[in-house]
């Protein structure tokens, strides 16, 4: 630990980073006058307040450090795995079908944990698919392929 | 008397079969994964939100209804049994239902947490129904510059009751309102910050949002240490709490029914106020308040009540003004948009059976939680100790259908990568996803009431502050502020959320 609270450091850079690039779009936008706002005007209000929130929390943990507060590790694993599975889902779900792309998103999803076997997984996976594919596809009707065109069959 | 005839039409839209059985599945949905540790109510709610998009209005926002209160009373289950809370307002019921479980009283615990919500519940869901139609009337009168100073009181409010930092739940606020600007400007059509991705032109999906900032952000943190769960061994005992103890309890429970009651009418997330305001009463008024921290019946039985009964009076807000008070709130109203239905002063009068039939179910809702839970809590005590391994691939498959059932777009599923990942930044730079939540919901009609109020006013901005209500709203908002940034309250604050902490 070091005597400055990186936390908020990192916070506020963060937030003026993203402050940035909303100012950044909000330029190509027509602003407008206080009467007739332009779709530019009230963006770029609120990017400046969050710029200038970005400084003060910036300011105040470079002046006055609170202790940083101890924190766990990062959740690598959690992320490689977790997040590209929704993404997964998205690209095949048209072409694969519901069923093959929703059996291939919780077999991603399930390396996620370091504890999870490969044939827990892979019977894990096959009980969610069966049961999403009778709940929404057969039970609520929703309009899903259940297999793609991307099959042969 | 139309308060009867109005809770008549209510109850017989309510207890259609179809709809009770909506109901219960929520409920039991709800529960289900309420009780699963480590996910708040809101996150549930999240999750669960696009299976009720399938349903005609009424019957889905019934079912959320249950959910809501499943979820809540899951939060309850696991802050008793494993000392884990997964909201703050549940934080309270921690302390003392924690030292309950410990000593063997589980049972009792969680039957006094039932009842004493049900009890609040029947009592909140009477003053929805009384005060909501006459506080539509007065909605009517607000014009948008009204309603622009409500929701800036809103979102402040918003902030003074979040945890840690008020600065960064601010500049959170600021961006949920952001990332609300998303897509075709309504004025001119201009897309905005699209990055010109045509499939954003509507807007980010608000399920996405919620889902990832809430849902996905929270497991991941939850597979940071994975491990460190403490696994439940110990009895949940004697499930009908004795009589000396329902003695003890009714007190407690009257007092934070009108604790809850009041508080939650106030925008920005009342029922965790009302959790924290009724523990400090009993502690005052308690006759040994030692017992405060060692399983005393009156820190559950209370902070249970006022949260429930601050749940339920929550409503009204969203009700009649169509200004959601907390994240469930803001969930509420991102349905209800979703199924074509405007929230605020007009639903009551254009949609009764609407209307009534939201109120009467949640009455329902709480006697469903009663009779169901305390009969299933063996099973939500197994469910408890399922490992955290087998859920979460459950959840992501579940949360990714769900997303793409609401407008079968497959970029809302990159949405919620996007916003899972953005969930996880915030929370390790301890930034609240709440407020953002907020933001995000109000932000689009916070602008357009802005630009409507200015085009009315001919541009002059002091038409906020001349109109009275509009002033009124400006004028509490300012205090709020100066409140919460002052030094001493600020310590006030940090101590309370300490002591839900520890």
């Amino acid at each position: 630990m070091t005597d400055k609270n990186n936390t908020d450091i990192l916070c506020g850079l963060a937030l003026l980073a993203v402050a940035g690039l909303f100012g950044w779009q909000v330029f190509s936008l027509p602003i407008g006058t206080a009467t007739r706002m332009g779709p530019g005007y009230f963006p770029m209000v609120l990017s400046a307040l969050l710029a200038l929130l970005g400084v003060i929390i910036l300011f105040k943990a470079l002046r006055s450090p609170e202790p940083d507060e101890a924190k766990g590790p990062l959740a690598w694993r959690g992320m490689a795995f977790i997040l590209p599975a929704p993404v997964f889902f998205g690209l095949t779900v048209r072409g694969l079908g519901f069923v093959p792309a929703l059996f291939v998103t919780s077999l991603i999803a399930a390396f996620a944990s370091g504890r999870m076997k490969v044939w827990q997984a892979v019977l894990l996976a096959a009980l969610v698919t069966g049961f999403s594919t009778l709940v929404f596809s057969y039970a609520l009707g929703l309009p899903f392929r259940r297999f793609g065109p991307w099959w042969p069959f | 008397m139309d308060l009867i005839s109005n809770l008549a039409l209510g109850f017989s839209v309510a207890t259609s079969l179809e709809n009770l059985v909506f109901c219960l599945i929520g409920v039991l949905l709800g529960t289900l994964i309420g009780v699963l540790p480590g996910i708040g109510a809101t996150a549930t709610i999240a999750m669960l939100l696009p299976i009720t998009f399938q349903l005609e209005p009424v019957s889905s926002l019934i079912m959320l209804a249950g959910i809501y209160y499943g979820a809540q009373y899951g939060g309850s289950t696991t802050a008793i049994l494993i000392n884990m809370p997964g909201e703050s307002s549940s934080a309270v019921t921690a302390i003392d239902g924690y030292q309950m479980a410990r000593k063997g009283q589980a049972g009792a615990a969680l039957a006094i947490a039932a009842l004493g919500s049900f009890f609040a519940g029947t009592v909140s869901t009477f003053l929805v129904a009384v005060f909501a139609p006459p506080l539509t009337v007065v909605a009517l009168k607000f014009g948008a510059a009204e309603y622009f100073s409500l929701m800036v009181l809103g979102l402040v409010m918003s902030i003074a009751l979040a945890h840690g930092s008020v600065i960064k739940a601010l500049a959170m606020v600021v961006l949920g309102l952001l990332l609300g600007m998303v897509g075709t400007d309504v004025y001119t059509g201009t897309p905005r910050f699209t990055f010109g991705i045509t499939n954003y032109a509507d807007g980010l999906n608000f399920v996405a949002l919620a889902v990832g900032v809430f849902g996905i952000a929270e497991i991941l943190r939850n597979l940071e240490n994975e491990g460190d769960r403490e696994v439940l061994t110990k009895k949940v005992g004697r499930l009908w709490p004795s009589r000396a103890q329902m003695r003890e309890a009714f007190g407690p429970v009257l007092r934070g029914t009108g604790i809850g009651s009041v508080l939650g009418i106030l925008p920005g997330g009342g029922a965790v106020l009302a959790a924290f305001a009724s523990y400090t009463v009993e502690k005052r008024v308690s006759k040994n308040p030692r017992e405060f921290g060692q399983g005393a019946i009156a820190g559950v039985a209370g902070p249970e009540s006022a949260n429930n009964a601050g749940a339920q009076t929550s409503f009204i807000p969203l009700l009649t003004l169509g200004i959601p008070a907390n994240p469930v709130m803001a969930l509420m109203i991102g349905a209800m948009i979703i199924q074509g239905i405007v929230p605020g002063p007009d639903v009551a009068v254009e949609q009764p059976r609407l209307f009534w039939g939201i109120i009467a179910s949640m009455w329902i809702g709480n006697l469903m939680l009663v009779i169901l839970n305390l009969p299933l809590i063996g099973l939500w005590v197994r469910l408890l100790q399922v490992p955290y391994f087998v859920l979460f691939p459950i959840i992501m498959a579940m949360c990714a259908v769900g997303v793409y059932s609401v407008a079968s777009n497959t970029f809302d599923l990159y949405a919620v990568a996007g916003f899972g990942l953005l969930g996880y930044v915030m929370s390790r730079l301890r930034l609240e996803p709440a407020p953002l939540l907020l933001g995000f919901v109000l932000g689009p009609l916070m602008e357009e009431n802005l630009r409507r109020a200015m085009i009315l006013a001919r541009g002059d901005a002091t038409t906020f502050v001349t109109r009275p209500i509009s002033a009124t709203l400006l004028v509490l908002t300012v205090i709020v502020l100066v409140v919460v940034l002052l030094p001493a309250v600020r310590r006030g604050r940090e101590e309370v959320f300490t002591e839900s902490d520890g």
